[in-house]
């Protein structure tokens, strides 16, 4: 589920931007899948947080601020649909 | 050595050094203060202020400075408005002092609510005796800078406020003070003092004045010793009018002096002595720092024979003088000190090797996901690198760690190369120096970072 270059999907973006934050914090990052677990990627919640910071800054949106309970996402899948829903 | 603590500041001052050459300059006018000797800047008022309680609500610092000279040891209080004190503060601040005079510039567009004497303070000195005899030990009332909700109002006297002073050697040739400080702050009124008590001249700043323009007014009138936060300095390095003074003594107070800008300040200013003092309003001046470096050597902590004892508690830096503050008025329930006599000043401090560091204030931290951040400690950093001039560190809310570190930068000079570079430069300066928790998530360059009335560094998020 590598970002095809030239896309702006927002998958391709979240993807983008999980491996960004991963290299530049020194984490070795799992082969992503949807299934992969979130906590078993490699990343740590301070690389989830730069990421949530930096699509914000991005797409526009934090779907996590809202005043809705959303789940928390688990999967990397969960986590990208997110973004899609909150981008919609 | 300088005298003994003395009865008023009118007897201070003429016992430091003949007064017919010494300046008070102003943004618009000038004031000798041998013109003081039989002349009085309240046109005839200063007998009516006697006993009283005085709202010295000017906006002019010369007018101000004035009625300081003259009405220390005649009124039994005076409360020194700062010029942005909001007034919707001020009803409160009179009532809570016991306000019943006022002494303005006419300028002025505060009118203390319930007093019957009005004065009007000019640089114009009316000529005429004045009895100066000092019967008070008059009370002087600095207001806090609080950031939100209203000042407090904090009881020093001429004693408290000079302890710093006193005993310390006075200069062979008079000195020409200058500060980016209003005088009406502690750490204006500190040069201020040292200006008069050290038989010195001195050079008034004005809010309207840009910084340019106020550096080459002093360096015009010879400015040798020079004072503001480390805020100041560095707009002032910013300009190219930082050439037009050649002080022989740079001081540095009210913020975190970090190693960037004590080492700029001796690139810019070789000749100077440059030194950074510790002091608030409440616990007084605690000390000065001379040998260039931030920080202060560990050895300074504990009893000193005449000075102020420190102590770290809790990771802050405590002190217990005779330059504090005696009391807030009006908060019966807050004390300036503890039951041993020790200020809280709430600057956090970490000893790294032989010396204390500055790291933040204790209401300033930023919470990383349980882990602790002072945005001054991240700053110094960044401060440190060569194209950076300022910067200034906050928070940015963030739903996995409740918090983030993020920076706003002035740089030295203009990007060439587009600031993307830069804040790509700056954040890997950030990872080679710091925790990965501490490096700012985001670095933006920016034009400028506001610096309030009291010369601190705006700081809203943090």
């Amino acid at each position: 589920m590598r970002a095809e270059t030239g896309t702006t999907s927002v998958k391709g973006t979240v993807i983008a931007q999980l491996e960004k934050v991963a290299r530049e914090q020194k984490r070795t990052l799992a082969p992503l899948s949807d299934d992969l677990v979130l906590l078993d990627s490699g990343l740590d919640s301070l690389c989830l947080a730069i990421i949530v910071a930096r699509l914000e800054d991005e797409l526009g949106v934090d779907p996590f601020d809202s005043d809705k309970d959303a789940e928390f996402p688990v999967t990397v899948g969960d986590f990208v649909r997110l973004y899609e829903d909150a981008a919609r | 050595m300088q005298p003994a603590e003395p009865d008023s500041l009118w007897a201070a001052l003429s016992d430091a050094r003949p007064l017919d050459d010494r300046t008070l300059w102003g943004a618009e006018a000038s004031v000798s203060l041998g013109d003081l000797v039989d002349g009085s800047s309240l046109g005839g008022a200063l007998e009516s202020l006697r006993d009283r309680s005085v709202l010295l609500a000017a906006r002019d610092q010369l007018t101000a400075a004035l009625a300081l000279i003259e009405l220390d040891g005649i009124a039994s209080r005076v409360v020194l408005c700062p010029p942005d004190l909001a007034i919707e503060h001020l009803p409160c601040v009179a009532a809570t002092a016991g306000v019943d005079a006022q002494v303005s510039d006419g300028a002025a567009d505060v009118q203390a609510p319930g007093v019957a004497t009005f004065a009007t303070c000019t640089p114009k000195i009316a000529p005429g005796a004045c009895d100066r005899t000092a019967r008070h030990r008059t009370e002087w009332i600095l207001l806090t800078s609080g950031t939100t909700g209203r000042p407090k109002l904090v009881a020093h006297t001429l004693s408290s406020l000079t302890a710093p002073i006193i005993g310390g050697a006075r200069p062979a040739v008079p000195p020409v003070w200058a500060t980016f400080y209003d005088i009406r702050r502690y750490g204006g009124l500190q040069i201020f003092l040292r200006a008069l008590l050290g038989g010195g001249s001195m050079v008034l700043s004005c809010p309207e004045e840009s910084t340019a323009d106020f550096l080459i007014r002093a360096g015009a009138h010879g400015v040798t010793h020079m004072s503001g936060t480390p805020s100041h300095w560095r707009r002032a390095l910013m300009s190219a009018a930082a050439q037009r003074i050649a002080p022989q003594y740079v001081r540095l107070s009210g913020e975190i002096a970090d190693q960037a800008i004590l080492d700029r300040l001796r690139a810019r200013y070789p000749h100077a002595r440059v030194a950074h003092a510790f002091a608030s309003t409440e616990a007084g001046v605690a000390f000065d720092v001379g040998d260039g470096r931030a920080g202060f050597p560990a050895g300074l902590l504990g009893r000193r024979t005449g000075g102020p004892e420190m102590k770290v508690e809790d990771g802050s830096l405590r002190i217990r003088s005779t330059r504090t503050a005696s009391r807030y008025l009006g908060d019966a329930d807050e004390r300036v000190a503890d039951a041993d006599g020790f200020v809280d000043t709430g600057d956090m401090v970490e000893r790294r090797g032989d010396r204390y560091y500055f790291v933040g204030r204790r209401g300033g931290v930023i919470n990383v996901g349980g882990l602790k951040v002072h945005p001054e400690e991240v700053e110094a950093v960044i401060n440190g690198h060569p194209r950076v001039r300022m910067s200034r560190v906050r928070a940015r809310k963030n739903p996995i760690t409740g918090a983030l570190v993020v920076a706003d930068v002035v740089l030295d000079a203009p990007a060439d190369g587009g600031v993307a570079d830069v804040e790509q430069e700056l954040v890997r300066h950030c990872r080679a120096a710091l925790p990965r928790h501490k490096v700012p998530a985001a670095i933006n360059v920016v034009a400028g970072l506001g610096v309030n009335g009291a010369g601190k560094l705006v700081r809203r998020d943090a």
